[in-house]
C-alpha cells in the first residue's frame, strides 16, 4: 500500500513541524515569567553577586532565543550547567533541569508518568468498550427500556464532573461498602494485582463519564448505518444478524467514533490529572501543580511540552488508523 | 383573525414554542431559572440565613472527631441550613450559594466573550475564505488537539499574582473556548455564503461588514444560541475543575470546586461526607440544568451540529 506509506510519512513530518512550532511558542510564553527563578535558588540573604552567579549557573542570563536553542541542543546532545567542580550534567535527551528539585526534568517526568498513563490508558480502553457496546445495544433495542436506560445514563454522564463522580465512588465503594482501596498508587512492577486493584475505581470513574458521549454517537451512527442499503443487501443474502451488525453496521460507524476519540485525547490527559488528584496519586498533574507553586519553569515547560507531545503522537496514531480504515482519508 | 397562515410565526417563536413543549427542556429551564435567581440573590439569601461565609464557628466542631461538625448531616441546624465546614465551622449554605454565583458569573461571562469572538471569526472565515480561512482553520485544529487543562494550570506561573484570578480564569477559558464555536459557526456560515440573498447583497455593492452583520448573522442566530447554551455547562465544569485543582478561584472567595477539593480528606475518612454532598449537588444541578436546556434548544432549532474533522 504505497498510498498509505506516503500518507504516514506526510503525517509524521507535519507532526514534527507542529511539535517544533509548539515548543518554541511554549518556551517564549513561559520564559516571560515575571519572577526570577534565580532568586529562589540564590537563598537568603541574596547579594547581587550571588544572584548574578545563580543566573549564570542556570543560564538565565542568556537571551530567551539562545536558551531555546540550548534546550533543543540538550535534547540531542545533552547539556551541562556551570563549570569546574560544581558542574551539573544532564544527559541526552535533556529536557531541562529542575534546580529546586535537583533532578533532570526527564527523570521527574519518567517517575510520574506511569501513574498518569496507567489511569489514562485503562480508562480509554474501558470507555471505548463500554461506550461502543452500550451504543450498539441501545440502537438495536431502539425505544425499549435498555435504550432509554442508556440514553439516561449518557445524560447523567455528561452532567457530572469527573472529580465529583470520583469522590462519590470513593464514598460509596470505598467507605460505605468497603470494597476497594480509596487512594494510593502501587507500581505495576511491584504487584500487578495491587496495581489494578488500586486503579479499578479511577478507571471506572473516568470511563463511565466519557463513555456517555460514545454511547450517544454510536447509537446515532448505528441507527443511520443499519438503515443503509448494504445492510439490507447483507440481510437479503442471508447473513446472520450478528454478522450484519458487527461486520457491516459497526464498521461504518467506527470512523466517526475514532474521530471523536482523536478529539478527546487532550481531554483524556486532563481527566487523568483530575482523577489522580481525587485518588491522591502522585502523577504528572501533581508534579505540574507543585512546580507552578515553586516557580520551577523548567518542569512546567517540560510537562507542558510532554503533554502536547503525547496528544500529537496519539493523534498521529488515530490518523493512521483512520487512513487504514477509510482509504478516502489517506488519498485525500 | 386567522393565525393559520404559514410563515406568520417566526422561526424563533416556533422554536421557543417547541422548547416549552419538550418536557426535559422545560425541566432544564426551570432549573436554570432557579439557579440564576439563587445566584443573583445569594447575598440576600445569605443575609436572610443570618450567616456569612467567613466567620469561624469553632464551638460547632467536635475535636474528638478531628474537628468534624457536631450533629448529623454535617451539622445541619436551624441556623446553619447546610451545616458547617469541618475544621473552620464556616456556614456551608453561604459558601454554596456564593460559590454557585462565582461559577455562574464566570461561565456566563466566558460564554458571552467566546460567543462574540467565535461567531465573528467563524462567519468572517466562511465569508472571506482564502488565506484567512486557511490560517484560522489550522489554528483551530491546533487549539483542539491541545492538552488545555495542562496549559491552564501551567499559565499560573507566568501571570503575576496582581492579576485577579477570576479575571485570569475568564481569559484562559475564553482563549480555549472560542475555537469550538468558531468551527461550528464557520461550517454553518459556509452553507449560507453561496445562497442567492448573499449574492444579491454583494451585487448591489454592500460592504463585507454589512453582509456579515446584516445578512449572515441574523440567519445564524439560531445555531449561535444553540452552541452558546450547550457551551455553558462545559465552562461551569471547567471552572470547577481548575478550582478543584487549586489553580482557580483563590480563597477566601467561595467556590464550589475548591470546597469539593477540600472535602476529599473528609470523604476518605468518612468523617464528614456532607461537606462534599452540598457543593456537589449544587454543581451537578448547575451542569445538568444547562445541559438539559441546551439539548432542548438544539432540538427546537433543529440544528445539526456534526463534529466535522
Amino acid at each position: 500500500m504505497p498510498g498509505l506509506v506516503w500518507f504516514v510519512i506526510r503525517r509524521l513530518f507535519s507532526a514534527l513541524l507542529v511539535m517544533l512550532a509548539l515548543s518554541l511558542a511554549v518556551y517564549l510564553v513561559f520564559y516571560a515569567i515575571p519572577t526570577d527563578p534565580a532568586l529562589l535558588a540564590c537563598g537568603k540573604p541574596c547579594t547581587p553577586d550571588r544572584l548574578e552567579q545563580a543566573r549564570h549557573f542556570m543560564q538565565l542570563d542568556q537571551s530567551t532565543m539562545q536558551q531555546y536553542l540550548n534546550f533543543l541542543k540538550g535534547i540531542v546532545a545533552g547539556r551541562s550547567y556551570g563549570e569546574g567542580a560544581a558542574v551539573l550534567h544532564c544527559d541526552a535527551p535533556c529536557f531541562g533541569y529542575s534546580f529546586p528539585l535537583a533532578r533532570p526534568v526527564s527523570t521527574l517526568i519518567a517517575d510520574r508518568f506511569p501513574v498518569t498513563a496507567s489511569i489514562a490508558l485503562g480508562a480509554a480502553v474501558l470507555w471505548l468498550v463500554i461506550g461502543v457496546s452500550l451504543g450498539v445495544l441501545a440502537a438495536l433495542n431502539r425505544g425499549r427500556l435498555l435504550d432509554r436506560l442508556a440514553v439516561g445514563f449518557a445524560l447523567i454522564g455528561v452532567s457530572t464532573p469527573s472529580f465529583l463522580f470520583g469522590l462519590l465512588a470513593i464514598l460509596v465503594f470505598g467507605f460505605w461498602l468497603n470494597m476497594v482501596p480509596v487512594n494510593g498508587y502501587v507500581p505495576l512492577t511491584e504487584s500487578p494485582v495491587d496495581w489494578a486493584w488500586h486503579l479499578v475505581t479511577p478507571w471506572l470513574v473516568l470511563a463511565v463519564l466519557q463513555a456517555s458521549s460514545y454511547i450517544r454517537l454510536t447509537r446515532a451512527q448505528m441507527l443511520e448505518e443499519l438503515n443503509l442499503d448494504h445492510i439490507t443487501t447483507a440481510r437479503a443474502k442471508g447473513a446472520g444478524e450478528r454478522r450484519v451488525v458487527v461486520t457491516h453496521g459497526l464498521r461504518g460507524a467506527l470512523v466517526p467514533i475514532i474521530t471523536l476519540f482523536g478529539l478527546d485525547l487532550g481531554g483524556l490527559l486532563g481527566g487523568a490529572i483530575l482523577t489522580e488528584k481525587v485518588f491522591s496519586m502522585q502523577g504528572l498533574g501533581d508534579l505540574l501543580i507543585d512546580s507552578v507553586g515553586n516557580l520551577d519553569v523548567a518542569v512546567v515547560v517540560g510537562v507542558t511540552l510532554f503533554a502536547a507531545f503525547l496528544v500529537i503522537l496519539a493523534n498521529l496514531v488515530v490518523d493512521i488508523v483512520h487512513g487504514a480504515l477509510d482509504p478516502r482519508v489517506s488519498h485525500g | 383573525m386567522s393565525s393559520s397562515v404559514a410563515g406568520v410565526v417566526s422561526p424563533t417563536r416556533q422554536a421557543l414554542r417547541r422548547v416549552r413543549r419538550d418536557r426535559s427542556a422545560r425541566f432544564g429551564l426551570v432549573l436554570v431559572v432557579v439557579l440564576i435567581v439563587v445566584a443573583a440573590a445569594s447575598p440576600l439569601l445569605v443575609k436572610l440565613s443570618g450567616q456569612d461565609a467567613f466567620t469561624y464557628h469553632i464551638d460547632l466542631l467536635d475535636p474528638v472527631r478531628g474537628n468534624a461538625p457536631r450533629g448529623s448531616f454535617g451539622g445541619v441546624s436551624a441556623e446553619h441550613w447546610f451545616g458547617v465546614e469541618p475544621l473552620t465551622g464556616r456556614d456551608l449554605f453561604s459558601i454554596v450559594v456564593l460559590g454557585l454565583r462565582t461559577s455562574l458569573v464566570i461561565a456566563i461571562v466566558v460564554t458571552l466573550v467566546t460567543t462574540v469572538i467565535g461567531t465573528l471569526l467563524g462567519i468572517t472565515a466562511a465569508y472571506v475564505g482564502g488565506w484567512f480561512d486557511a490560517v484560522l482553520s489550522r489554528f483551530l485544529d491546533f487549539l483542539f488537539g491541545f492538552p488545555q487543562l495542562v496549559f491552564m494550570i501551567a499559565l499560573g506561573i507566568i501571570v503575576p499574582t496582581s492579576v485577579p484570578r477570576p479575571l485570569l480564569l475568564i481569559g484562559v477559558l475564553s482563549f480555549f473556548g472560542w475555537a469550538g464555536l468558531a468551527r461550528l459557526i464557520r461550517a454553518q456560515a459556509r452553507s449560507l455564503v453561496t445562497r442567492e440573498f448573499v449574492e444579491a447583497a454583494r451585487s448591489v455593492g454592500s460592504s463585507g461588514w454589512w453582509v456579515i452583520t446584516r445578512e449572515l448573522l441574523p440567519n445564524l442566530l439560531g445555531p449561535v444560541l444553540v452552541i452558546a447554551t450547550l457551551a455553558i455547562p462545559g465552562y461551569i465544569g471547567a471552572e470547577a475543575a481548575l478550582s478543584f485543582l487549586g489553580v482557580g478561584v483563590p480563597p477566601p472567595t467561595p467556590s464550589l470546586g475548591r470546597s469539593i477539593s477540600d472535602s476529599i480528606v473528609w470523604v476518605y475518612t468518612g468523617t464528614d461526607p456532607w461537606f462534599m454532598v452540598f457543593p456537589g449537588i449544587a454543581l451537578f444541578t448547575a451542569v445538568l440544568g444547562f445541559t438539559l436546556l441546551g439539548d432542548g434548544v438544539r432540538d427546537a432549532f433543529d440544528v445539526r451540529l456534526r463534529r466535522t474533522h
